[in-house]
């Protein structure tokens, strides 16, 4: 039964993942990249992680969509649809990518990766609570510091018009 | 429950697809989709690794990842508009100007 579960997320993630770089419209784009974003979801419910499952889903679908829709609604010229969306370097693409999947899929099957049959200790959001202020606390205040400073500056970057452009006419 | 294996041949498919994407478009914006799909075929790694090896540094690092993510994308789109208002288009290859 889990296995099917799988099967059917983990089709449903490379489809729309595959839709989502061939697309011509960009935002038909975006609501594939949704879709996968929830597969991957769906796999870390699968793999018995159900905190990162609801993070995945506000943080990937609730915010990062929105800004990527908000962004699309910004800059897409509708007036401008028959542009082309791809380059010319199809030979060299279609050859980095092919050795790439095949050294990648050679490693990941020839090696024989440890497993462990212990069980999980406990509950899930608390051990990571735990461990996030416990084993990885300067990691964690380093991230939100991180986090912090890149909203601040994309506030700024993207300040239509301030005092160091002032001769600018608005758009 | 599925072996590990399959986890892991699911991450490589979704992080080729996410380098394809980058390789062959000049669309900004997909661009970056294909870069919040290359980010989370590694998350599904850490995830499978995590869940496999009973040990919940993997989630840890899983959500860290998340947070650099978010602040990726803000940065990202905020830098992707500012370029649009300068040039009107978000096309890739029209922002050449530091390119030698």
């Amino acid at each position: 039964m889990s296995m099917l579960i799988f099967y059917i997320l983990a089709i449903v993630a490379v489809v729309s993942a595959l839709m989502v770089v061939t697309l011509r419209n960009v935002f038909h784009s975006a609501l594939f990249l949704v879709l996968t974003l929830f597969s991957v979801a769906g796999i870390y419910v699968l793999l018995e992680a159900e905190f990162l499952a609801a993070v995945q889903v506000l943080i990937y679908v609730g915010a990062i969509t929105i800004l990527m829709i908000f962004a699309i609604m910004l800059t897409y010229q509708i007036t401008s649809k028959s542009i082309r969306q791809v380059n010319e370097q199809v030979i060299p693409a279609v050859i980095i990518v092919l050795v790439f999947f095949v050294l990648s899929l050679v490693t990941l099957i020839k090696t024989s990766w440890p497993v462990s049959n212990k069980s999980l200790p406990g509950n899930n959001t608390f051990e990571i609570g735990r461990q996030l202020l416990s084993t990885y606390v300067i990691p964690f205040e380093v991230v939100s510091i991180v986090l912090l400073i890149a909203l601040i500056g994309a506030i700024i970057i993207s300040r239509q018009d301030g005092p160091s452009r002032p001769g600018q006419e608005d758009r | 429950m599925a072996p590990l294996s399959y986890y892991l041949i699911l991450s490589a498919m979704l992080f080729t697809i996410g380098v394809w994407g980058v390789l062959r478009n000049r669309n900004a914006l997909i661009i970056f989709m294909s870069i919040e799909l290359m980010l989370n075929a590694v998350n599904i790694t850490l995830m499978a690794f995590s869940s496999f090896l009973k040990d919940f540094s993997g989630q840890v690092f899983v959500f860290l990842v998340m947070a650099i993510a978010a602040a990726e994308v803000a940065v990202g789109l905020a830098i992707i508009v500012s370029i649009f208002r300068v040039k009107e288009s978000i096309n890739v290859d029209d922002v050449n100007l530091m390119k030698w």
